[in-house]
């Protein structure tokens, strides 16, 4: 394999609060190629956003990569390195889009000014290149008339339109990666296909790569080649797209499975997992995910499970990888056993 | 925006006419009118104070004098000081610009300070800078202005006379001095007095100014912004600050009136000869359309300020130019 873009060895985050240290990520590791789209997957809490902070060294007091942590990119490492170089990757080598598309954009300047800004702060043109060039990638956002959008506010566009304002910010200065932070979690269904159909073009035409974060494996599903799974800070699953979907292995990513709702399935709920994540002042001993498993034995609560290669460039951080008889015989996971404490 | 400004000023001088109104009738139901301090001096007699009520029309029913002074108001006639025996208008003309230019100089100080102290306290939020400009703005907050003024006084006119002890110009001198040192002989004298007000308001600013960019620097858009590589300097200056001058300019739009109503204790320390005092002095002498006319100056200007505040809120937040 070639040398990836990206790559995030042992990354812990810590936030070091009054009420104890919140191991939000806790020892991630994982590789980018050039133009490779990979995603990360999990439910609120599971440690995907704080990850995607912390390549950007996004991370404000109290929160702090550990040290022992290495990003390596473009043979340097984000994690040592000074506050200048690194705000000359930010934006510039790495962009960011974030989640909600109202509040990431100052309400008091245009949007046009915000494109240009990026300009401004890497390019070595002109304020008139920086704004015509924010124009541009407006308008490759598929914006209409972007000369006259550009010099709207937020507040006058739509939820669709900001998030292709947010896109086009990103892609200013051509980076080398895009760190997409649940880019159409606040976006109506049919905008959400737009969005990620112009993010997957753009990354052709211009050879992005791309970390898509999401807790929806439809959005992985149309746009990663390679997953990763995340639970209680840790990577728990990652397999190459297809083959995740076709033979899920961790118990967790198969509730996540379980938890889509199928169209050729008639139901009168959904499936969900039960109980929710720990608090990541007091992950649980042992195996993080054993409280909500369906097949979690006494090894699970001694041992924490290591990820076991199963397959190839499949791992699954799960002791069923060694005991995979324990698979046929499923119970009630612990927070649903009456009396239990949790 | 001209319909905007068009329904707010008639909405101000119909609020300018009820306040006229009411202050006219609260202040001729107070006891004592402008001659009875004269019931000391037993030279003076009843008859004598009945003509001289009759004189100024004050034996007529209070109705009456209401109508006559709309009337002379409506004129431009602003009437008559008892108490300093020149038409209010000369009165007013005189005070006027001095606590005017007195108070422009000290709020524009006092905001300016007050900003730049809060921007300074962001940047090093929870270090020992941000600590140690915050107990000095809650001191200053909390000392009593008039022992702030005579500090200052004692301080810069005294022990290091290096300003005037008080007025606003040299009084023997101001008018023999050619034009480029009479402008001089006023900025030497209104330093003290500006200075005083100014670190008299800056605290009330730089806390407001400080918790609205504290507030700010937490937005989604800041950290969009360093995302951006943009530097966090210019994230605090720029993007927060915009955001964060809202509250500042409630208060700008609140405090705009003190430039006609002066402060009164601080120009009673430097003599300053401006609005403050004469109004003080006004009560004291039941000066009726010294003290009408100046209140009428003064709902105006409040009047002014909140017109103002808003058109700056709209000119600072595009979200508002939309709105009616």
């Amino acid at each position: 394999m070639t040398q990836p873009l990206l790559s995030v060895q042992n990354l812990s985050t810590y936030f070091h609060t009054e009420t104890g240290v919140a191991r939000s990520v806790d020892g991630v590791s994982f590789d980018i190629g050039e133009a490779e789209t990979l995603g990360i997957v999990g439910e609120s809490g599971c440690g995907k956003s704080v990850t995607a902070l912390s390549i950007l060294r996004l991370i404000q007091a109290p929160g702090r990569i550990e040290p022992g942590s290495r990003i390596e990119f473009e043979g340097k490492d984000l994690v040592t390195l000074g506050d200048s170089a690194m705000r000359e990757i930010r934006g510039n080598r790495i962009s960011m889009i974030f989640q909600e598309p109202m509040s990431a954009l100052n309400p008091v300047f245009t949007v046009g000014d915000q494109v240009a800004e990026v300009g401004r702060v890497h390019g070595t043109g002109s304020r008139r290149d920086a704004w015509n060039h924010a124009v541009e990638m407006l308008a490759l956002t598929g914006i209409p008339s972007p000369e006259e959008r550009a010099k709207q506010y937020p507040h006058q566009l739509s939820g669709g339109m900001r998030q292709r304002v947010l896109i086009a910010m990103a892609l200013m200065m051509k980076p080398a990666l895009i760190i997409a932070d649940e880019p159409t979690t606040a976006l109506d269904v049919t905008i959400q296909a737009q969005i990620l159909d112009l993010l997957t073009d753009l990354q052709k035409k211009l050879g992005t790569s791309i970390l898509m974060i999401t807790h929806d494996l439809g959005v992985i599903a149309e746009t990663a080649s390679r997953v990763l799974v995340m639970y209680g800070g840790e990577v728990v699953e990652e397999a190459d797209v297809r083959v995740l979907f076709a033979n899920a292995h961790h118990p967790y990513t198969e509730g996540l499975m379980n938890a889509m709702p199928q169209i050729t399935h008639e139901r009168e709920r959904l499936n969900v997992i039960p109980g929710t994540v720990p608090p990541p002042t007091a992950w649980p001993s042992g195996c993080r995910f054993r409280d909500r498993c369906p097949y979690a034995w006494e090894k699970c609560e001694k041992e924490h499970p290591p990820l076991y290669q199963i397959g190839e460039r499949h791992n699954s951080r799960c002791h069923l990888a060694v005991e995979p008889e324990r698979r046929a015989h499923p119970h009630l996971p612990l927070v649903e056993q009456v009396g239990a404490t949790l | 925006m001209a319909a905007f400004l068009a329904r707010r000023i008639a909405q101000g001088l119909a609020v300018v006419m009820l306040v006229a109104t009411t202050v006219f009738f609260l202040i001729h139901a107070a006891p004592g009118d402008p001659f009875s301090a004269s019931m000391e001096n037993p030279g003076i007699t009843e008859g004598v104070r009945a003509a001289w009520r009759h004189t100024y029309g004050l034996d007529q029913p209070i109705g009456e004098q209401y109508v006559h002074y709309v009337a002379s108001v409506a004129r431009g006639d602003l009437g008559f000081s008892f108490s300093l025996q020149r038409p209010v208008a000369d009165a007013l003309g005189s005070a006027l610009p001095n606590t005017l230019l007195l108070m422009t100089v000290a709020l524009a100080a006092g905001f300016f300070i007050g900003i730049v102290v809060a921007i300074a306290q962001v940047r090093r939020r929870g270090k020992p800078a941000d600590h140690i400009l915050g107990a000095i703005s809650i001191f200053l907050f909390s000392v009593p202005d008039f022992w702030l003024a005579m500090l200052i006084l004692v301080a810069f006119a005294y022990w290091l006379p290096l300003f005037p002890i008080g007025g606003s110009v040299d009084p023997v001198m101001h008018d023999m001095m050619g034009s480029g040192a009479r402008a001089l002989d006023r900025v030497r004298h209104i330093i003290l007095p500006g200075l005083t007000l100014a670190l008299l308001y800056f605290p009330l600013i730089a806390r407001h100014q400080r918790a609205a960019l504290l507030d700010a620097i937490t937005a989604d858009y800041i950290t969009t912004g360093r995302a951006k590589g943009v530097s966090e300097a210019h994230l605090v200056n720029r993007h927060a600050l915009r955001n964060a001058l809202l509250p500042i300019v409630t208060i700008l739009g609140v405090a705009f009136p003190a430039l006609l109503t002066g402060a009164v204790f601080v120009e009673n320390v430097f003599s300053w000869p401006g609005m403050g005092r004469l109004i003080v002095n006004a009560i004291g002498s039941r000066d009726y359309p010294l003290l009408t006319a100046a209140v009428l100056l003064g709902s105006m200007f409040v009047i002014v300020g909140s017109i103002g505040a808003d058109v700056l809120y709209r000119a600072l937040d595009p979200r508002l130019r939309d709105e009616l």
